[in-house]
């Protein structure tokens, strides 16, 4: 790639000086603008309590929450990693069921006939409503919540990846049998990296749903009160009316959501940027 | 000059040992369409033979019957020898290159799948750009190149492995005229080199006299063999031979042949 040369301003037409003139508004824009927006959001949160005189333990002040945030640290950061952990493992294992199952369904037609629907019921059953009978199976607090963060991030990883392995080429598929390829090779060749960009955009999904899935998982675990998670802290301080805790909790949740979707998005585009038209620049 | 085009005209007729016989060959989908009925063809060695005809007259059919990937429902193939890992090289329409893999991995791969480590495949693989055009360009992915480039690429991996015959579907037809053209010779002059076996799908009478020894004109519902032309002109064949009274005189044959054969095709539609 070559360096971007700064075009001489002077030396252009009014129309593409104004064009140029806008990318940069709209490269500083896309920043600036939802940032404005959040602060003004904060400092309307803030006013409205001074100016309502609401107490603090129905709705605290943005101060009081950051100040929470750092006083209960050890606490609040302590159950964030158990979360982390759950989420983690149950994103971990997501991807090796899913990929499997998607290798699986791939080798031939009637395996994937046959145990999709399965795949779609565990789908489509509400964690929440299965979990006493995991509670009932399972004994272990952790594979609980291990089980239930898998149960709600396999499945966009298994449908994905498995159209993705479907959707090859069907020219490149004659070239492998061409040349003799084993069932192994064309798997290994083609098929696997022609669903690498199916699996990531899965993978994406799946990392914020397998934090759902754990912070769900603890929070219907929580009231048999072994669990140390997140979801727990949430559930103790909304019993203590200690909404300023419940508030930083919540908004740990929610960057810790925001920070595996960067994260996510960021490994997707490193591996495919140099070949898939998802992760090209637009040219005009 | 003259004792090479001599020498190479000489190859260039009927002179090839028989490669491929197909016999009364036939082939009909299960959606009851006869896409080939009664083909009878004979395959030499060193022969660049190409199939001009309308679409749906079956050449594509024909093209994908010679490379084993379907069967006919009639006749036969005989191959001259039994059928090896190395004797088809096939062109798609589409450069049909892996998105992911960089222009020497693409090349690469046939030998790849047949067990030859990178190292090894090296030489070829290089020397196989070189020829090609495209030395220099081992690292780019396939999104990096142009249109013609690509097909370059496409026609070095079907070469590589050095094939015994190399089947072409219509494979510069989603090109610019300037890049066909260009192509059309630079495919001429590594067949002239090589003289591997060819068979060239095609639709334009003006590609298919430039590169032919043979021209089977086919005729559609149901695809088969109308006529069969020789091209008589020698080779080296340049661009002065794009724009002599001889090729002129060659694609008005040509195209009456193929007119001939898409009127009796409306005609036996009645």
């Amino acid at each position: 790639m070559a360096a971007i040369e700064r075009p001489d301003l002077t030396r252009l037409d009014a129309e593409e000086a104004r064009r140029l003139r806008g990318e940069q508004f709209e490269r500083i824009g896309r920043w600036l603008l939802p940032l404005l927006i959040m602060l003004a959001a904060i400092w309307l949160w803030d006013r409205i309590c001074v100016w309502n005189e609401i107490p603090h333990y129905i709705l605290p002040r943005p101060g009081v929450v950051l100040l929470t945030l750092w006083t209960d640290a050890a606490l609040l950061f302590g159950s964030l990693l158990t979360t982390l952990k759950i989420t983690f493992l149950g994103l971990a294992l997501a991807v090796i069921g899913g990929v499997g199952l998607a290798v699986l369904f791939a080798q031939s037609k009637w395996v994937e006939m046959s145990f999709f629907p399965f795949a779609v019921v565990l789908q489509v059953t509400p964690i929440v409503a299965i979990f006493p009978l995991i509670n009932i199976y399972v004994d272990n607090q952790t594979a609980k919540l291990l089980l239930c963060a898998w149960i709600v991030a396999f499945f966009p990883i298994l449908s994905n990846t498995t159209l993705g392995l479907n959707s090859v080429d069907r020219n490149l598929i004659d070239l492998f049998k061409l040349s003799r390829a084993s069932r192994w090779q064309q798997l290994w060749h083609l098929r696997l990296p022609a669903a690498m960009p199916y699996f990531l955009g899965g993978l994406k999904i799946a990392g914020g749903l397998s934090l759902i899935g754990a912070v769900v998982a603890e929070f219907v675990a929580g009231s048999s009160g072994q669990s140390s998670g997140l979801a727990s802290r949430i559930i103790e301080a909304g019993y203590r009316l200690n909404a300023p805790r419940l508030f930083a909790a919540l908004i740990l949740i929610s960057v810790t959501g925001i920070v595996i979707f960067l994260v996510l998005s960021l490994v997707s585009h490193l591996i495919l940027r140099r070949w898939h038209e998802s992760a090209l620049k637009q040219e005009r | 000059m003259l004792q090479t085009a001599t020498a190479t005209s000489a190859t260039a007729g009927r002179g090839g040992e028989p490669l491929l016989v197909l016999r009364s060959v036939g082939k009909t989908f299960s959606t009851g369409v006869t896409a080939l009925d009664g083909v009878d063809l004979t395959i030499r060695e060193g022969d660049f033979l190409s199939l001009l005809g309308p679409s749906g007259c079956g050449k594509s059919t024909a093209l994908r019957l010679i490379a084993g990937l379907s069967t006919p429902t009639s006749g036969a193939l005989d191959w001259n020898k039994p059928l090896g890992d190395d004797c088809i090289g096939f062109v798609f329409q589409e450069p049909t290159l892996l998105p992911w893999a960089s222009v020497f991995d693409n090349v690469w791969l046939p030998l790849r799948l047949r067990g030859v480590s990178r190292a090894k495949a090296a030489p070829a693989v290089r020397e196989m750009l070189e020829r090609v055009h495209l030395g220099g360009f081992e690292d780019a992915v396939p999104r990096e190149l142009s249109g013609g480039m690509k097909m370059r690429v496409s026609i070095a991996r079907a070469l590589v492995t050095k094939p015994r015959i190399l089947l072409m579907d219509e494979p510069f037809a989603a090109l610019d005229e300037i890049t066909r053209f260009k192509l059309n010779a630079d495919l001429l002059e590594l067949w002239q080199d090589e003289r591997f076996t060819t068979i060239f799908v095609t639709h334009s009478v003006f590609e298919s006299v430039f590169l032919s020894t043979r021209i089977v004109v086919m005729a559609a519902r149901p695809g088969r063999v109308f006529e069969e032309l020789a091209v008589d002109a020698p080779y080296p064949r340049d661009e002065t031979f794009r724009t002599s009274p001889e090729y002129a005189a060659l694609c008005r044959k040509t195209s009456g042949v193929l007119a001939a054969a898409m009127g009796e095709a409306t005609d036996g539609g009645h």
